[in-house]
Order: C-alpha cells, then structure tokens, then sequence
C-alpha cells in the first residue's frame, strides 16, 4: 500500500505517452497529454501525504491537529487551473493547422510543407 | 517507419523509461510517510503570523507568492496567445462580414436547456464570488473562484444567447479586466517595495480574528485580484472559440 | 506539534487524534486503494478512446474521479479546482475546438 499511488502514477504515466505516440488526431494526443498533467498532480499529492492525519484548514479544528503538508497542495492547485489555459493555447494551434493543411492527422501533417 | 514498428519501439522505450521512474520512486519514505520538517513547520505558525485559517492560501499568496504570480502571468500569457492566434484568423476569413448577421440561438437548444442554464447563472456567479472572497477562511481562493465565475458567463452562451453573452462580456472590457487583474497582484507586490518592505510583503493589517473574511491582509485582496484575472482569461478564451464555432455555422455549415 | 505525536510521526505509525473528521485509517485506505484502481482504470479508457468527442466525455468522467480521489487525500482545495476545471472548463474548450473543426474533416 506504502508504494501503491507510485505505481498508478507510473500507469496513468505509461498510458498516456502510448495514446500521444500512437494517435491519429491532434486533438486526441491534446487530451492524452492532459492525462499525462494529471499523473504529476497525483505524484505530489501522494508524496506530501501523512497518514491519519486531517486537511491544513484549521478553521474549527485546533491549531495543533496533524495535518498533511500544504506547500505540495498549494503547488496542485496554480497547477490544474494553469494548465487548463495552455490546453486552450494548443487547442488554438490545432485549430489554426486545421485552416492551413485541411488535415488533422499528425502523420500527414509532417509531410506538408508551409 | 510504419505503426507497427512504432508502437513496438515507443513500448520498449517506456519499460526502460517507467523502470527508472519506479526505482527512483520507491526509494522515497512511502505513502503517507511524509518526513520533512516544512510542512509542518508551515502548519504550526501560519494561522499566528497571517491570521489565516486556509493555510493553503496562505501558502500560495503569502510564502509562495512569487511563484502565484509566475503562475498566474503563464496563464495570462496563454489566455493572450489564445486570442492573438485566433483572432488573426478571424479577420483572414470574415473580412468585415456584420456580426448581426448571425442568429440568436443555435438550431438544437431545447428549451429545458435554456431555462436550466438560464436559471443557474445568478448562484454560479454568486458562488464563483463566495470562493474568490474567501481565500483565507477555507477551502477556497483565487484560482477556482475564478474559473466557476467564468463558468456563469458561459452558461449565457450555453442558453442560447449568444448575443447577450457578447454583450455582457464585450472584448474589450475582458481585455481589461484581465489586465488590471494581472497588474493588480504585481502592483500589491511592488507597494510593498515602495512602503520599504521586501517584494510582496503582507503589509495591511492583519485583522483580529483568524479566519474572518477582513483578516490577513494582502491574501484576501491578492486572492481577489486572481480571481478577477483568472475568470476574464477564461471568458476571453470561450469567446474566441465560441466566436470560431460561429464563423463555421456562417459558412452555411449545419450547427 | 507535542513530542509523543512527533516521534510517532517519524516512526510512521497511524496517529489516534480524534477530530470531527476522523475515519478509522482502514477505512480511508480502502477508500484510497479503491479510487487509485478507478483512476489507473478511468486513465487508461480515456487514452484509449480514439473518438475525440466521445473522450471529451471520458475526460470529464475521469476529472471528477481525479476530484474524489484529491479529497481522500485530505486536499480540499485541489478538489475544487480539479472539478470547476477538468469537469467543466476542459470539455467546454475541447467542444467548442471540436465544432470548428468538424466542418471541413466530412
């Protein structure tokens, strides 16, 4: 169990580079490379985690109470919401190779030339 | 190269690359072993130094501002790219064609999507409102604020109304707020310098009470200013790709 | 922090406070095992899925797993973000990018 949340982060990890390798569409790999984002994020959350203990939010709980560690939590969450707007930014070159080559398909879309 | 002999090459790459992902991994203390001392360092002090009860926040804005406010101008860097790429296209193809020319509501949108989404916009914005407000308190803040606030505009859009949701979020008044957003959160930074403080030094007062919505100072206001750049990002980017749907369904497209 | 919690801590023995939110440690380990196999699961059928509008749906599904699975982690905040953002925000822009570019791939 100590080493679990390693080993799915791993998958997710593996699984999402073999849908960027194999895909036929750049707004599939768009998405693939999202799943890749979202291991990361489940990487430091899983490192920053102690084990009983509550969420840093001490608003009707005592001062004292153990409680896992922010920093990593407050580095997820600038993360998530950042991540979202630089999709939106490969979404909008996908839609601009779209108008120039007519084509969406990675394949095709090295062998045209500007 | 065929498909074959790639997947076959990229699945051997990825064993060797996962086995020293893995090995490297499993030598750190384990799941829910969490050895360092800033963690609870962080945990101990924050809500005596800043009066903060979301010691999330409190990290964000006040330990770790520096880092929120590269964060937050990447995603104002994107939000910009987004509209300079896709406006450029927009004027190569509609090349002066009225805007009034397109419809109200597109073919398809039953009425009960349009009296569900009509219905929630006023609580989305209002609770976007609540979590960009109350940073310091609880589970909340900037970031996620925002972007619920932004998701009450676009359920104008998803009404049907396009032409209100233009109205309500015209370009250029999005432009700006994102703006004075961006700028607010490095102006908070840089009136701490000029007071002679370090760079975003939490100098207003620190309020009595910890956790109250007036308390900890620069994070409630720096929270704001986040939430208000981080929504118009968003309405900026829906509106450029709502905006290119539409030249589609100009091109006498089906919806 | 006092000594005793400390040293147990360092030791990596499962802390007996009790506050209003307490679960019994199985509990929320079988809770977090259960969503790690979900989302190892949701990750590879999103991957998987080569329609781009029927993964768009996959990934909103899968954002609200990420959602419950950053809460059994005891982080509030990154639910909150994971779910206005991969269940709303990311579907929204990938649909709108869709319909741009159905027209011209019949």
């Amino acid at each position: 169990m100590s080493y679990l949340p390693f080993f799915v982060v791993a998958w997710i990890l593996g699984v999402g580079l073999y849908g960027i390798v194999t895909s036929r569409h750049l707004v599939h790999q768009i998405i693939c490379l999202i799943v890749v984002q979202s291991s990361t994020y489940v990487l430091i959350l899983g490192v920053g985690y102690v084990t009983g203990a509550v969420a840093p939010y001490f608003y009707d709980i005592p001062v004292h109470t153990p409680a896992v560690d922010p920093v990593v939590q407050a580095l997820a969450l600038t993360d998530v919401v950042v991540e979202a707007a630089v999709t939106a930014l490969l979404l909008a070159f996908a839609i601009q190779a779209h108008k120039r080559f007519g084509t969406l398909d990675p394949h095709e879309l090295v062998q045209l030339k500007g | 190269m065929t498909p074959a002999l790639r997947r076959g090459m990229f699945l051997v790459g990825i064993a060797g690359f996962l086995a020293f992902y893995l090995w490297g991994l499993t030598r750190l203390p384990g799941f829910g072993r969490y050895p360092g001392p800033y963690g609870f360092v962080v945990n101990r002090i924050a809500v005596g130094q800043t009066n903060a009860t979301g010691v999330v926040s409190a990290v964000n804005f006040e330990y770790r501002g520096f880092d929120t406010v590269g964060e937050e101008f990447i995603l104002f860097a994107a939000a910009t790219g987004v509209a300079t790429v896709l406006r450029r296209l927009r004027d190569e193809q509609e090349g002066g064609r009225s805007r009034a020319a397109f419809g109200e509501s597109p073919s398809g949108t039953t009425d009960a999507i349009r009296l569900a989404s009509l219905v929630f916009v006023g609580p989305v914005a209002l609770f976007g409102w609540f979590l960009a407000s109350h940073a310091q308190t609880s589970p909340s803040g900037g970031f996620q604020g925002g972007v619920v606030l932004a998701t009450a505009f676009v359920l104008i859009y998803l009404a049907g109304q396009f032409l209100a949701f233009r109205r309500v979020s015209p370009a250029d008044l999005i432009d700006s707020v994102g703006a004075v957003g961006a700028a607010g959160f490095a102006a908070i930074g840089l009136t701490a310098v000029v007071l002679g403080f370090a760079y975003l030094y939490n100098f207003l007062p620190l309020g009595t009470v910890p956790g109250a919505v007036s308390s900890s100072g620069t994070i409630a206001l720096i929270s704001f200013f986040v939430g208000i750049e981080v929504a118009a990002a968003f309405i900026l980017i829906v509106g450029e790709l709502v905006e290119q749907t539409l030249l589609v369904r100009a091109e006498g497209g089906d919806k | 922090m006092t000594p005793q919690v400390a040293d147990a801590l360092a030791a990596g023995q499962p802390m007996a406070v009790v506050t209003p939110y307490t679960v019994q440690p199985a509990l929320m380990d079988a809770l977090q095992v259960v969503l790690l196999i979900l989302v190892a699961a949701g990750a590879t059928v999103v991957a998987l899925t080569r329609v781009p509008v029927r993964q768009t749906v996959a990934l909103s599904a899968y954002g609200l797993l990420l959602a419950v699975l950053f809460l059994a982690f005891q982080a509030p905040d990154v639910t909150l973000s994971e779910l206005v953002v991969g269940a709303v925000a990311l579907p929204i822009l990938l649909l709108l990018a869709l319909t741009r570019v159905r027209r011209r791939e019949k």
